[in-house]
C-alpha cells in the first residue's frame, strides 16, 4: 500500500461572518433574506481543515486532496474564485442548498454518497476531514454521520493537531473541557477528523495553484449532481434574530482608581 | 407516550460531570411536563456505581449501565457502542444528553445507527401542545429557533448553563447492567496535554470571563507596545480573580502573522465566530474592538462590562452594560492592587 493519504475535506459556503442576517419564511422552510445575494466564504473551520489537508498532502508523498462541497452550483463557482488559489485540491460538487436549516442527517447522506463515488479514492487510505461545526447550522454532527455511513469508527472532534508518526500511526490532539487537549493515537487511516482552528495560517494566494485547480473545478461544477437535502420531519415554530439591545452606561473622565474600585465591587457582588 | 433516556458518561473519577447534573434536571422536568413520561438514566464509564447513587432519587424508573475499563475513556468507537446499546435497551423516543466533548463526538453517529435524529447546542427543552420542542441557535448565535421533530428516537444534546444542577437526590440506585462487547478499536487514548504555556487560563466554571483584545499588544501612549507588562497584568488578574480568559480573533491570529503576542494565548481562548461561546455570569472585556464576533462570543454572558479608549466602540455600545472609557493598563493595575488587598 502507498504511504500517501487520500483526504476528502467536507466543507461549503456560509454567509460572510460580518453580514447582517435576517430569517425569512420560504416554501421549503426557514431561510435567509436575500440568501443568494449574500457574500459568502468557505466555512471557517472547514477552511482550516482544507489548509491542514493540503499541508499534510504536501508533506506526505502520493497524497491527494478532494474538497466535497454541497451548495448552489452558481454560488459554489463564486466561492471557488476565492479559494482556488489557496491550496491544491480537486472539487467534488453537489448542487443543493447550503443553508443552516436543512437537516444534517440528509446532508450527511449526500456527502457520504459523493465520497463513495470519488473516482480513484482508495478507502483504506481515506482521511475524512471537515470543520468541527459549520457557521450555519453549527451542529457539529455531520462529519460523524458521514463517517458512520462510510464505516469509519475512528473519529476525532475539535482537532487542532495531527502528527503522522514514524510507524505511520496518527497522533491526534482534540480540544476537550477546561482548555486542554486529549491526545490519542490511531493506527492509521481510515479516520475522521473534524478540525478546530488547527495550527496553520490562511495560505497566501498562489495564481499557479489557482490555474491548476480551475482546470478541474469548472468541469466538476458542470457535472455537479443535484442533492435534494431538506428538513423533512422538522417543524420550525419560530426563527428570529434576538433584538436585545442593552442600555450601555458610558463612564468617562473618571480616574482609573475609581473605575477599578467600581469593577472590584462588581466582581465581588 | 414518549419514553425518555437521560444518557451520560462519568468523569475519570467516577463522578458525574456538572453539566450532566444540570441536564438531568432538565430531563426530569421534561418527564413531568410530558405527563409523567417514563424516565431512565443511562450511564457509561469504568465504574458507574457512585454516579448512579449520586442521583438515585431523581425519580428515574430505571438505571442502566454500560461499565468496564474499555468504557472509561473518551473514544468514539467504545462510546458509540455503549450509547447505542443503552438507546436500544431503553427503547427511548427522546434521548437527552449533556453536551460534553466526549458525547458531542459520539452521539451523532449513534443517532444514525438507530435511525434517529440529533440536535445539538440546545438551549431549552420544553413542551407545547403535548409535544416536546427545543430551542437552539443558528448561524453562530446570530438567530434562534424553536423546533420540533417527527422522527424518533430524537437525541437532544443540551449545553451547559441551561438548567440548574440537580442536587440532594443521592441514595442507592438499582443498576441494570447492559452487556456490550467492546468493539475492536485502532485508537488508544494516551493522555491529556496543556494547550499552551504553563498557565491554566480557561476555566469553564468561573464566575467571570475576562476577554483580552488586540489593544493589549498595540502601541500605548508613549508610542511603544508593552506586551510583557500586559502579560503580567492579565495573568495577575486571572490569578487573583480566578476568571477564565477569552480573546478576540485578532489577538490570537497575531501569532500566525509573526506579530508580538501574549505567550499564554492560543486559539483555545478565542471567543466568537470561530471560537467558543462560553457561559459565565459576568464578562469583562478589555481593549476589544469590533462588533459582531464579540457579540456572538458573548451571547450567553449575563452581566457585561468593557474597558477601552473609544466611547463610540461598536462592540460595547448596546452590548455591554457599562463601558469604562479609560486606559486598560491603568485600570487593571489598580484592579489587581485592590484584589491583592483582599
Amino acid at each position: 500500500m502507498s504511504a500517501g493519504f487520500h483526504i476528502a475535506v467536507c466543507g461549503s459556503l456560509v454567509p460572510d461572518p460580518l453580514q447582517t442576517l435576517e430569517p425569512v419564511d420560504t416554501p421549503a422552510g426557514p431561510g435567509l433574506k436575500s440568501e443568494m445575494m449574500l457574500p459568502a466564504v468557505l466555512d471557517p473551520w472547514a477552511a482550516h481543515a482544507l489548509y491542514e489537508a493540503a499541508h499534510l498532502a504536501k508533506n506526505t508523498g502520493d497524497s491527494k486532496v478532494w474538497l466535497v462541497s454541497l451548495g448552489p452550483k452558481a454560488r459554489l463557482q463564486q466561492l471557488m474564485m476565492n479559494i482556488a488559489q489557496k491550496v491544491p485540491f480537486e472539487l467534488v460538487a453537489l448542487d443543493g442548498p447550503a443553508g443552516g436549516f436543512s437537516d444534517a442527517y440528509e446532508v450527511a447522506a449526500a456527502l457520504a454518497g459523493a465520497v463513495e463515488k470519488i473516482d480513484g479514492l482508495d478507502r483504506p487510505r481515506l482521511l475524512l476531514f471537515g470543520g468541527r461545526s459549520s457557521a450555519s447550522r453549527d451542529a457539529g454532527v455531520t462529519l460523524q454521520m458521514v463517517g458512520e455511513r462510510l464505516g469509519i469508527t475512528d473519529q476525532f472532534l475539535a482537532v487542532d493537531k495531527l502528527t503522522v508518526q514514524d510507524d505511520g500511526s496518527l497522533r491526534v490532539l482534540e480540544r476537550v473541557e477546561g482548555g486542554v487537549y486529549q491526545a490519542s493515537v490511531c493506527e492509521g487511516p481510515p479516520a475522521v477528523l473534524a478540525w478546530s482552528t488547527g495550527e496553520l495560517p490562511e495560505p497566501p494566494n498562489n495564481p499557479q495553484v489557482g490555474m491548476q485547480n480551475m482546470r478541474a473545478i469548472m468541469p466538476a461544477l458542470q457535472q455537479a449532481q443535484p442533492a435534494a437535502v431538506s428538513a423533512a420531519g422538522i417543524t420550525y415554530r419560530n426563527v428570529e434574530v434576538p433584538r436585545q439591545r442593552r442600555d450601555t452606561k458610558i463612564v468617562k473622565d473618571v480616574p482609573a482608581e475609581e473605575i477599578a474600585r467600581e469593577i472590584v465591587e462588581w466582581l465581588r457582588s | 407516550m414518549e419514553k425518555i433516556l437521560f444518557l451520560t458518561h462519568t468523569d475519570p473519577d467516577g463522578a458525574l460531570p456538572r453539566v450532566a447534573r444540570e441536564v438531568l434536571g432538565g430531563a426530569v422536568q421534561l418527564s413531568k411536563d410530558l405527563g409523567g413520561a417514563p424516565l431512565a438514566v443511562g450511564l457509561v464509564g469504568a465504574d458507574v456505581g457512585a454516579a448512579a447513587d449520586s442521583v438515585a432519587g431523581c425519580g428515574a424508573d430505571a438505571f442502566l449501565a454500560v461499565a468496564g475499563d474499555d468504557f472509561g475513556v473518551s473514544r468514539y468507537a467504545t462510546d458509540a457502542a455503549a450509547a447505542e446499546a443503552l438507546a436500544r435497551k431503553s427503547e427511548a423516543t427522546l434521548v437527552v444528553v449533556p453536551a460534553t466533548s466526549r458525547f458531542a463526538r459520539a452521539i451523532p453517529g449513534v443517532a444514525l445507527r438507530v435511525e434517529g435524529r440529533v440536535d445539538t447546542h440546545v438551549t431549552d427543552v420544553s413542551v407545547e401542545d403535548g409535544k416536546p420542542q427545543i430551542e437552539r441557535w443558528y448561524y453562530r448565535q446570530r438567530m434562534v429557533a424553536t423546533l420540533l421533530r417527527e422522527q424518533r428516537p430524537w437525541f437532544i444534546l443540551v449545553d451547559s448553563g441551561v438548567f440548574e444542577p440537580l442536587e440532594g437526590v443521592s441514595g442507592s440506585a438499582s443498576l441494570e447492567s447492559v452487556p456490550v462487547d467492546p468493539p475492536a478499536t485502532r485508537t488508544q487514548v494516551v493522555g491529556i496535554e496543556a494547550a499552551a504555556g504553563e498557565a491554566q487560563t480557561i476555566r469553564p466554571d468561573a464566575e467571570l470571563l475576562f476577554v483580552a483584545g488586540a489593544g493589549w499588544t498595540k502601541k500605548q501612549a508613549d508610542g511603544q507596545p508593552h506586551v510583557p507588562e500586559a502579560e503580567q497584568l492579565i495573568l495577575g488578574f486571572l490569578e487573583k480573580s480566578q476568571a477564565s480568559l477569552g480573546s478576540s480573533k485578532s489577538l490570537v491570529d497575531q501569532s500566525g502573522e509573526g506579530q508580538t503576542v501574549l505567550s499564554f494565548m492560543s486559539h483555545m481562548n478565542q471567543v466568537g465566530q470561530t471560537g467558543s461561546t462560553p457561559r459565565h455570569p459576568k464578562g469583562l472585556a478589555t481593549c476589544c474592538h469590533g462588533e459582531e464576533p464579540h457579540v456572538v462570543g458573548w451571547r450567553f454572558i449575563k452581566e457585561r462590562r468593557a474597558v477601552n479608549l473609544d466611547p463610540g466602540c461598536g462592540w460595547a455600545q448596546g452590548k455591554a452594560d457599562v463601558l469604562y472609557v479609560a486606559d486598560a493598563f491603568e485600570v487593571m493595575s489598580n484592579v489587581n492592587e485592590l484584589l491583592g488587598q483582599g
